[in-house]
């Protein structure tokens, strides 16, 4: 079965596969090759969109990217359902299911059309005005009432299960755009050796030779030579062809980003394939090599389905063998329009006629037209478009005025002329420069290494395109350091012409007329509204343009903006340079968010870091919680035991037996060197010259402002060489602020560091019987109290492996950390657990640190701090070496904020109800019976039942927290006051005895 | 994403692999602990911000990890020479490539 | 004593496609060494490998059991797959240097094969071609979300070391785009 519109004449579809499509439920025969445009065309579709505000029937405008109206959802399954593709970009498969979008309840017939005939209420800058009262409503009934009835297809409810690759790519010429540009410059900089990229959005390379049919080069046929020329590129070691690729954002320094549409035109893309590729190209040269834009004229009416940019009508018969109308009328300001008129007419279609704004239109296409008996209405303007879902007339007056003639047509194609495509050169940081002889905006200032050629530099002519491509290509390949030059040639002829042109609306629709004659099709901005905007008051395109949305939709105005400034400035009494041009921006067409986010989903969204003992405490039990990247173990529920039961049930154990924990995450750093204990002192509060090798000491970190920033247990373990413990968030901050220091403060200094977080997989064990359960497994060190008193470190070896074993405590236990190498952790693991098992040990997690380290009133950086904290707020000053001349933070802590009455200082609360555990975070005030806003005191930074204690405990930064001990304060919350005396930070073992227990 | 030149490296490098460390050329005091409060905010919490030629100090954290200094364009981003920390602050007219 | 044999964080996986292999590297004495220039020749003497004082450059032992990948002006990774102990034979040497363990600290992936630089280039902002990073070349950079050395071994063959703990999202990562290295080179 053919379909009715396909004709044998003209295309290159012939012999093509045969597939079906359906589009709104009904099926629909294609051709392997099509496009959903051309497709529904073949077969007399034209109706394939409602417009966005006012519902009004639309078809195709074009055949390519610029599409502003044909956007229609793609269903391939439940969750692939992709919203507002371009009907004239998405290739047909056998069974590619559209449906068309933006209508209710269906397409023919949309409710919201009434939108159309209420159209004087939804002028530009209606939204500003209309739902500024009241306020309330906006959220009840404006917004939920706009949102059901507007927008642009519906975004799919199920996860992507498409994957998407990506690549960064490297080369010395990168070519944007496929055309003759384009491969004549890939051509001339691929010989001589250069590292060469090329990409063309379309599905073959061929730009304008898609449609052109007068063009010659290099002998052949134009189409025939892009297609051999690319199989030549592609051929050679030093090129990649990139088709189906939009270049959609030209970044800093040459980068360029790519997307290629992997599979969206297979039927059945297979599981390996991704949907989509992003390419992010460092080049040492661009050539943008992008075309232009044919622009469509403004009157009234013409949005009607069957009007199309003439190229587009060209494109669907010489590509795709697609009459899209049997009796099709022109309306033009340029030669090119002719040439459609003339293949149309050939191929078999009747031309009602052409209609040309222009007096005296004249050259060899304006002859051949009249020679094949083309009716040639010069010096007339078209007033309406007329139909309802589909054009039927075009009605035609002359330019000055007079008696209309309506002349029955099925498609009408329109050129207003060319319109360079700048996007990219924009986002390059280019600036544009109005060439006011031809009124458009061509390349001026360039700001980066990249150049431009053809048409979207404004070369008119294929020949001086080709002449100018291939010399930019050497040029580029030389600049990015290829020395010989082959002398590449190509040559072209052509009998195209696309010498014409005009901007703004068409007369027939000027200021004193009422028709809808649109500007954006997309956002249904019409010359009217534009003339509105400028009556309100806008002066310069950025308000005109953010007044009536026009260029602001997803085409983002690749049709509409000159035109929109052509009638602001016409409305202005202006020069269109003097109203602006709006800056292009990335994405030069929408990217999916697939694309962007390519890997980085799922299990690569951000990196699972487990500890070597993962598997072991999993075995155990373990509920994990997430420690920044860290899989940490939480608590141990064992059976019946929900969390509290299990955390209680761990402090408890710890206390009386021992406890065993994965303290891996802490980040370690190796400070190595003879001026290390020197480095120490720059970098702690503490004293550092004099602690002795194998001893270990609590140090505090400052900023240079005074504040706490990190601590941590230190080891020395020999004269040159410490080893630092940071905490498990700020490991590679520390690492970085010491670093800093080093390098460019104290480079004088003889030390190095080295992060040794992930050598050294850390087991501690607490509690009275920590000894005992590691001594037998220990080689080489005296455990005992004399040997090794609280805070020592000694090296040796553990269950036949090195280890480096401290004596800390983090839990007011007697205590040991055991550190071994990571590849060995998990069978010290199970040695210590056996061991454990025989003194009633058990695992505890992160909860029971936290619960037991408060009992302590041992603080946690960054929970009980917060950046505002110094050692003396925190009643740390004892780790302040005050015969100290010199420490990251000395002079920080003399500032005068820093050492006034009235800081927030770390209290302990002792609630009056034990039962009762604060909130963390909750605020703590002097008065709960003041009125709101209460004068806040401070608040809670660390609340938690305690077992061992019998009764809740807590932290909070207080206001004048010293001098408050034993006082009531009050913390607020929504149902009651919590009434709580302010008491020192330990609850539990104040005299700290049981370290040595 | 830049392109940035490390001088340790000698080679322009992908700007994933740095991390931006703040203005550059502002010297901790050597007698830090002796200074006023004036002098403190100063050197701790004063800072240029000019629009144009900026001194700012780099990190190639994921590459050779040195810390190294550059001059920057902050309208255009570009920059116009990266240099070893410790060396002497070069006198750069703006749009000139040193 | 326990059984005290290293346990490789990617104990059991592999990837293997027509392009591309994925191959956790087999245990290896690392050293992360630190010295002036003016200890350079003590160092490289008494660790049989000269060690590489020019930017992501890399030498090899005689034997072919030890490389020092230069990651910094000041910064060497050792690795010694041939069961040496880089670490004591340092620990001769009097001239000025910091020489610390990190065997344990980083694992490696072997990725080889024809689509081995394709795969790398899907998370690796470096330009991987061998003009520019010729075999042996060696650098501290990118993959995806974290940091890793990749050393170029061979034509098609790359070693990539990373922390231990970020290993199997490097893993992860690479089997990911491996998937891609058979569609397009
Ligand atoms: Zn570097």
């Amino acid at each position: 079965m053919t379909a009715a519109f396909r004709t044998t004449a003209a295309g290159r579809l012939k012999g093509a596969k045969p597939v079906k499509i359906s589009f709104d439920g009904a099926s629909y025969a294609a051709l392997e090759g099509d496009t959903l445009a051309s497709a529904l065309l073949a077969n007399g579709v034209h109706l394939m969109g409602r417009s966005f505000k006012y519902h009004r029937p639309r078809g195709v405008l074009s055949a390519g990217a610029e599409e502003p109206n044909a956007l229609v959802g793609i269903h391939r399954d439940a969750a692939r359902k992709t919203p507002n593709v371009r009907a004239t970009v998405q290739e047909v498969y056998d069974g590619l299911t559209a449906v068309s979008q933006n209508r209710w309840p269906s397409l023919a017939f949309d409710v919201g059309a009434v939108n159309d005939i209420a159209s004087p209420m939804f002028s530009a800058g209606f939204y500003y005005k209309t739902f500024m009262w009241p306020k309330a409503a906006w959220k009840s009934v404006y917004e939920p009432t706009i949102r059901a009835s507007a927008g642009l297809g519906v975004a799919p409810d199920k996860p992507d299960p498409d994957h998407y690759a990506s690549r960064y790519a490297h080369c010395d010429v990168l070519v944007l755009g496929g055309g003759a540009a384009g491969l004549s410059a890939a051509l001339a900089a691929a010989e001589t050796g250069a590292r060469v990229i090329i990409a063309d959005e379309q599905p073959a390379v061929g730009g304008a030779l898609r449609f052109e049919t007068g063009s010659t080069i290099d002998s052949a046929a134009g189409w025939d030579w892009a297609q051999a020329t690319a199989v030549k590129l592609a051929a050679m070691d030093n090129v990649r062809v990139l088709t189906r690729t939009t270049a959609f954002g030209y970044y800093a320094q040459n980068m360029v980003g790519l997307v290629e549409r992997v599979s969206d035109h297979l039927a059945d893309p297979g599981h390996d394939l991704p949907r989509e590729r992003l390419w992010q190209v460092r080049a040492k040269r661009v050539i943008i090599a992008t075309g232009a834009i044919e622009r469509h004229m403004v009157f009234d009416g013409n949005d009607k389905p069957g009007v199309m940019l003439a190229s587009a009508g060209r494109t669907y018969l010489n590509h795709f063998g697609v009459l899209v109308g049997k009796n099709v009328g022109v309306f033009t300001a340029s030669d090119s329009a002719y040439a459609a008129a003339i293949d149309l007419k050939q191929a078999g279609a009747s031309i009602a006629a052409i209609v040309d704004l222009r007096d005296n239109p004249a050259g060899p296409l304006i002859d051949q037209a009249r020679a094949l008996g083309i009716e040639i209405l010069s010096g007339r303007t078209l007033v309406r478009a007329s139909g309802n879902l589909r054009v039927a007339s075009m009605t035609v007056r002359a330019t000055s005025g007079g008696p209309e003639r309506t002349i029955p047509v099925d498609a009408l194609l329109m050129s207003a002329g060319w319109t360079p495509s700048v996007h990219l050169f924009s986002q390059s940081r280019g600036k544009v420069a109005f060439d006011s002889a031809t009124r458009r905006f061509l390349p001026g200032d360039y700001a980066q290494d990249c150049v431009s050629v053809g048409a979207c530099s404004g070369t008119d002519t294929l020949a001086d395109t080709v002449k100018d491509a291939v010399a930019a290509g050497e040029k580029a390949a030389k600049a990015a350091g290829l020395a010989k030059t082959v002398g590449t040639k190509v040559k072209a002829e052509t009998s195209e012409s696309w010498a014409g042109g005009m901007v703004g609306a068409a007369p027939g629709a000027g200021p004193d007329t009422t028709g809808k004659a649109f500007v954006d099709f997309q956002n249904d901005v019409t010359a009217k509204d534009i003339r509105l905007a400028v009556r309100e008051g806008m002066r310069s395109i950025e308000h005109v343009k953010r007044f009536t949305t026009n260029g602001m939709a997803t085409d983002q105005g690749k049709t509409s903006n000159i035109h929109g400034l052509a009638i602001a400035a016409e409305a202005l009494g202006k020069e269109m340079p003097e109203v602006g041009l709006t800056t292009f921006r990335a994405p030069y067409t929408p990217v999916t968010f697939g694309s962007l986010v390519n890997h980085s989903k799922g299990r690569l969204f951000d990196p699972t870091r487990r500890t070597p003992f993962h598997a072991q405490e999993e075995k155990l039990g373990a509920v994990f919680e997430d420690v920044g990247q860290w899989k940490r173990a939480w608590y141990y529920p064992r059976a019946g035991e929900d969390m509290h039961a299990a955390v209680n049930r761990e402090c408890a154990t710890v206390r009386k037996a021992a406890g065993i924990f994965d303290a891996s995450t802490l980040g370690k750093i190796e400070v190595v060197g003879p001026d290390a204990a020197k480095f120490m002192e720059l970098m702690y509060t503490n004293p550092w010259e004099k602690l002795e090798s194998g001893r270990c000491r609590y140090g505090i970190m400052l900023r240079e402002d005074g504040f706490i920033y990190d601590d941590g247990v230190v080891g020395r373990l020999a004269a040159d060489r410490f080893h630092v413990t940071t905490t498990t968030g700020g490991a590679a901050r520390v690492m970085n602020h010491m670093e800093d220091y080093l390098q460019t403060e104290f480079p004088h200094l003889d030390v190095w560091l080295t992060s040794i977080s992930e050598q050294w997989a850390v087991i501690a064990v607490q509690g009275p019987k920590s000894r005992d359960i590691i001594a037998p497994l220990v080689e080489g060190i005296d455990m005992s109290d004399g040997a090794m008193p609280h805070m020592s470190v000694r090296e040796g070896k553990i269950c036949g492996v090195p280890t480096r074993l401290f004596r800390m405590s983090f839990t007011g236990e007697r205590g040991f950390e055991i550190n071994v190498p990571a590849d060995y952790a998990a069978a010290v693991w199970d040695a210590v657990w056996a061991q454990g098992q025989k003194h009633g040990a058990c695992a505890y997690g992160t909860e029971a640190m936290h619960v037991l380290r408060a009992e302590k009133g041992y603080i946690i950086v960054g929970q009980d701090t917060d950046g505002t904290v110094t050692p003396q707020d925190a009643g740390l000053d004892w780790a302040v070496g005050k015969k100290k001349t010199d420490f990251v933070g000395i002079r920080g802590l003399k500032r005068p904020d820093l050492v006034a009455k009235g800081r927030k200082q770390l209290v302990g609360l002792r609630t009056k109800d034990p039962k009762v555990v604060l909130e963390e975070g909750a605020q703590i005030v002097a008065d709960p019976k003041q009125p709101i806003p209460m004068k806040m005191l401070g608040h809670v930074t660390s609340s938690y039942w305690s077992e061992n204690c019998g009764r809740s405990i807590a932290l909070g930064v207080v206001t004048g927290g010293f001098e408050r001990m034993g006082q009531t304060l009050y913390v607020p919350m929504p149902d009651k006051v919590i009434e709580v005396e302010v008491v020192g930070q330990v609850f539990f073992d104040e005299k700290g005895e049981r370290l040595h227990g | 994403m830049l392109l940035i030149h490390c001088p340790y490296c000698d080679e322009d490098r992908p700007e994933l692999e740095f991390r931006n460390a703040g203005e550059a050329h502002i010297a901790r005091p050597e007698n830090i602990a002796e200074i006023s409060d004036e002098e403190f905010a100063q050197f701790f919490f004063i800072r240029t911000n000019p629009k144009g030629l900026i001194y700012e100090r780099w990190r190639h954290i994921h590459g050779c990890a040195r810390f190294f200094n550059a001059v920057r364009d902050s309208v255009s981003d570009k920059f116009l020479m990266t240099y070893k920390a410790g060396e002497k602050r070069p006198t750069v007219k703006a749009g000139e490539k040193a | 004593m326990a059984d005290a044999s290293r346990i490789h964080p990617l104990a059991g996986r592999k990837v293997a496609n027509p392009a591309v292999t994925l191959t956790p590297a087999e245990p290896a004495a690392r050293l992360s060494l630190r010295a002036r220039p003016d200890a350079v020749a003590a160092l490289s003497k008494a660790l049989g490998v000269k060690l590489p004082e020019m930017p992501k450059r890399s030498a090899t032992s005689k034997s072919g059991g030890r490389a020092a990948l230069w990651l910094g002006p000041d910064e060497w990774l050792v690795i010694d797959t041939a069961g040496g102990d880089p670490l004591a034979d340092c620990a001769k040497v009097k001239a000025l240097h910091s020489a610390v363990d990190i065997s344990h600290r980083n694992t490696a992936i072997l990725v080889e094969g024809k689509g081995a630089e394709a795969t790398l280039s899907a998370g690796c902002p470096q330009d991987l071609s061998l003009t520019v990073f010729p075999v042996g070349a060696c650098s501290r950079t990118i993959l995806g979300k974290i940091e890793v050395v990749i050393w170029r071994t061979g034509e098609t063959a790359f070693r990539v070391e990373c922390w231990r703990s970020f290993s199997a999202y490097a893993f992860d990562f690479l089997e990911e785009a491996a998937r891609d290295a058979p569609i397009a080179a």
